[in-house]
């Protein structure tokens, strides 16, 4: 049994999304004999490009993702060069957790509520310093240029990918180098980029294409913050897609299609830049210049990654002042009164929500730990650890556009004659589950000691013992971190619930994004709110329950 | 040659590192003997021990006949052999507590709870730590961890010992107690003991044959 997990893994995740594809791939073309599609044609593909706006929505999906990017991997390089080894980097470290259990949505409805022109930020500074009284006339938030949109993306990916690289530097042995650099007279961020950055780089590759292609077909946060007219190719797709004329679904396939395509183009962008730095960076290496302003952008990137998490945490803060807040008059800083009757007038609504929120969560973090577990006990018992190739597996599904795959299963499961059912919808959440808990668990559980499995062995117990009463016992707290990581991916799921649900199982996500265009600030509170709190529980249990288990044993309190 | 039903007995066990042979050994330990391995660390000495506990890693190769009191033991798994081991480190479990570790150890044939816990608290009174039942592993002593981790082993009732520098990492004071214990312990029990080691007084202090498996000549190693 425990032998045909790793296959069976690999079954979940590759091929939901392969089915995926395969279900947008025919009706792209024309071909869904249940909606009396029979024959190839080109047709939908020359609809949707004379459709108006659809080159100028594809090409802010490519620039999004590009530059949400190029930046996002600038700051935290930047930042290890710069800060590695000081207070300042301890401080943000301490930071890297909560900042990336807040959901995606939940940030970017913060950051709208400060950054708009009614926003907090304007708030605070009104009218003393600014002398005006009402909102002024601009366009910030869904900004055309889609700014604000990148501003929120990036604020969310620099934890993301300043943690995996954070995990990549024992491995770099960065210290040592940097302080051979320092003696052959090169700055920091010099000595850095020309020592560490290569071997680093190198190792969170996967991390960095998987946030390309996040952010080249995001939806939830471009539906918040991205632009409107025209409004991100994703965006726009999932319109066709939840269009009643049945007949749509053609065009939002071979919109899927394009997708698929426009995120390729990305992909195939960013690694002709790859080849690129990699010439220039040798060329710069042979050159041997000590220092490139070494100093000033030190400073200038602390106070990037400082405004950018506070952005973040201040805009939770704002969320929670408004779900609570009474009267709130421009441009007052804070309302004239506090008030609950926000919350329990949405109390009734939640529920349902908050209901399939949980079970969704939690199932489908179980699924992934148990499936998690069991990988990692079989690659111990067969003594063959996953190559890199499987690894590779791994990130498909975060690197093939959600939307695209996940309107093809939504065509497979409705072509079948299924109805929407929560199984379904629990199973393609491990699609994306899945992958995260596996990283999270698969180095703490390869770094146990296992000389204890051979002293329990000695003693006569089997390897299902030692599994249950020493690895694991021993692992719970990396093991507990991982289902809270698993369950913060869950909750942020959008397009999962979304789609394969066919909107029937209302999540506090799909709720909370589908109140993005009503504007109501106090209820939008409420919900952001939960959003952000969910995750966020889910990590304080993870932490707390071995500490209560093992509060008198010292030596697992220590690696907790 | 015919295996002897007494004792540990090593029949041209080989370790293979890419095909390259790290150790060769054949050799008999008869009940209450210690044969001492000794080696340089990274001489594959620990890999040796880990084949004949049946607990050796992928990486290496390990092949030859191993038995055990006349019944082959190489082609079980390691829960099986009834082969105990002792590391430098004691590797308590931490989330248990001094007794639970030992309880852990004690085998499943024993049934009454008191009997269980009467033979932990027992051998804590033999190591000079009565009263320690309750405690957690990480509160003691270098010392005091590696009697615990003693005891333990020998209450799984094992056939046979196998020590993995197991004295490497304790101060000079305790060493020579604890190894005195160990010992002692040991033949009490009428145990064929395997000891590797770099170290050329715990092989005096073993007191049984030494050698040195690498097919190097004794007198090239200083």
């Amino acid at each position: 049994m425990l032998k045909h997990i790793p296959a069976l893994t690999l079954f979940f995740l590759i091929g939901p999304v392969l089915a995926g594809l395969m279900g947008v791939l025919l009706p792209a073309f024309g071909v869904l004999p249940s909606l009396g599609g029979t024959s190839l044609t080109l047709d939908y593909f020359q609809n949707i490009l004379s459709t108006p706006g659809v080159i100028r929505s594809s090409f802010l999906s490519l620039a999004v993702g590009l530059i949400t990017t190029a930046i996002s991997l600038g700051i935290v390089m930047l930042l290890i060069a710069g800060w590695h080894g000081t207070r300042f980097f301890k401080l943000l470290q301490n930071l890297l957790s909560p900042l990336l259990s807040v959901p995606h949505a939940a940030a970017a409805f913060g950051l709208a509520f400060l950054i708009a022109p009614s926003g907090w930020l304007m708030r605070l500074v009104s009218p003393w310093a600014t002398g005006v009284t009402r909102p002024p006339d601009w366009l910030i938030v869904n900004d055309p240029l889609a700014l604000s949109m990148m501003a929120g993306l990036i604020a969310k990916e620099v934890p993301f990918l300043l943690l995996v690289s954070l995990a990549a530097l024992p491995q770099s042995d960065l210290r040592r180098k940097t302080v051979l650099a320092a003696t052959l007279g090169y700055g920091p961020v010099s000595g850095f980029f020309k020592t560490s950055f290569p071997l680093i780089y190198r190792q969170i590759r996967l991390p960095v294409l998987a946030v390309l292609a996040y952010a080249t077909s995001v939806v939830d946060v471009a539906i918040i913050l991205g632009p409107s007219t025209p409004a991100p190719l994703s965006v726009r797709l999932l319109q066709w897609m939840n269009d009643p004329e049945i007949t749509e679904r053609f065009r939002a396939s071979a919109g899927a299609m394009m997708q698929l395509g426009v995120t390729a183009l990305a992909l195939l962008v960013w690694f002709a830049a790859e080849q690129l730095a990699r010439r220039t960076g040798m060329r710069a290496i042979n050159r041997g210049h000590r220092t490139f302003a070494d100093q000033s952008l030190r400073r200038i990137i602390a106070v990037l990654a400082v405004i950018s998490s506070a952005m973040v945490l201040a805009g939770i803060i704002v969320l929670g002042i408004w779900s609570i807040a009474g009267f709130w008059r421009f441009p007052d800083a804070l309302p004239v009164s506090f008030t609950l009757a926000n919350w329990s007038r949405q109390a009734m609504g939640l529920e349902t929500p908050l209901q399939n929120t949980l079970t969704i969560g939690v199932a489908a973090t179980a699924i992934a730990i148990v499936l998690t577990l069991a990988c990692l006990e079989q690659e111990t018992r067969s003594g063959k650890t996953a190559t890199s190739r499987a690894l590779v597996l791994l990130y498909i599904p975060l690197i093939v556009p959600q939307v695209s795959f996940l309107f093809g299963l939504n065509i497979l499961v409705l072509q079948m004659g299924g109805r929407a059912n929560v199984l379904l919808v629990i199973f393609t959440h491990v699609i994306f589950v899945l992958p995260y808990v596996y990283l999270s668990l698969a180095d703490p559980w390869r770094a146990w000691d296992t000389r204890y499995a051979a002293v329990a062995q000695g003693m006569g117990h089997s390897a299902n013992r030692v599994f249950w009463s020493v690895r694991l016992p021993m692992l719970l707290t990396p093991v507990l971190t991982a289902a809270a990581v698993g369950f913060a991916v869950s909750i942020g799921q959008y397009l999962a619930t979304l789609l394969i649900g066919s909107g029937r199982f209302p999540t506090i996500t799909t709720e909370a994004v589908a109140l993005a265009s009503g504007g109501d600030r106090r209820v939008i509170g409420v919900y952001a709110l939960i959003q952000a709190l969910l995750p966020f529980i889910g990590f304080a249990a993870a932490l707390s329950l071995p500490a209560l288990l093992y509060r008198n044993r010292r030596a697992m309190r220590a690696n907790g | 040659m015919s295996v002897p039903n007494e004792g540990l007995t090593l029949k041209d066990v080989c370790i293979l590192l890419d095909g390259r042979p790290l150790v060769h050994v054949s050799a008999h330990v008869a009940p209450g003997d210690v044969l001492t391995i000794m080696g340089a660390s990274g001489s594959g000495k620990s890999t040796f021990l880990a084949y004949v506990g049946g607990f050796l890693d992928r990486v290496f190769a390990g092949m030859g006949e191993v038995y055990l009191n006349g019944v082959a033991i190489h082609d079980q798994p390691a829960e099986s052999r009834r082969v105990g081991i002792l590391f430098q480190d004691a590797l308590l479990f931490p989330h248990m507590s001094v007794g639970q570790n030992l309880l852990f150890a004690i085998p499943p044939d024993i049934k009454a709870k008191s009997e269980r816990q009467s033979m932990a608290e027992d051998a804590l009174k033999e190591v000079g730590l009565e009263g320690l039942f309750d405690r957690d592993p990480a509160t003691l002593s270098g010392g005091q961890a590696a009697r615990v981790a003693l005891i333990r082993v020998l209450l799984s009732a094992p056939k046979a010992l196998l020590l993995d520098e197991p004295f490497s990492k304790l101060d000079a004071d305790r060493r020579l107690s604890i190894r005195r214990i160990v010992f002692d312990l040991a033949k009490a029990r009428n145990l064929p003991v395997l000891l590797v080691t770099h170290d050329a007084d715990d092989a005096k202090a073993a007191g049984g044959r030494v050698i040195m498996p690498l097919e190097m000549a004794p007198d090239s190693n200083p």
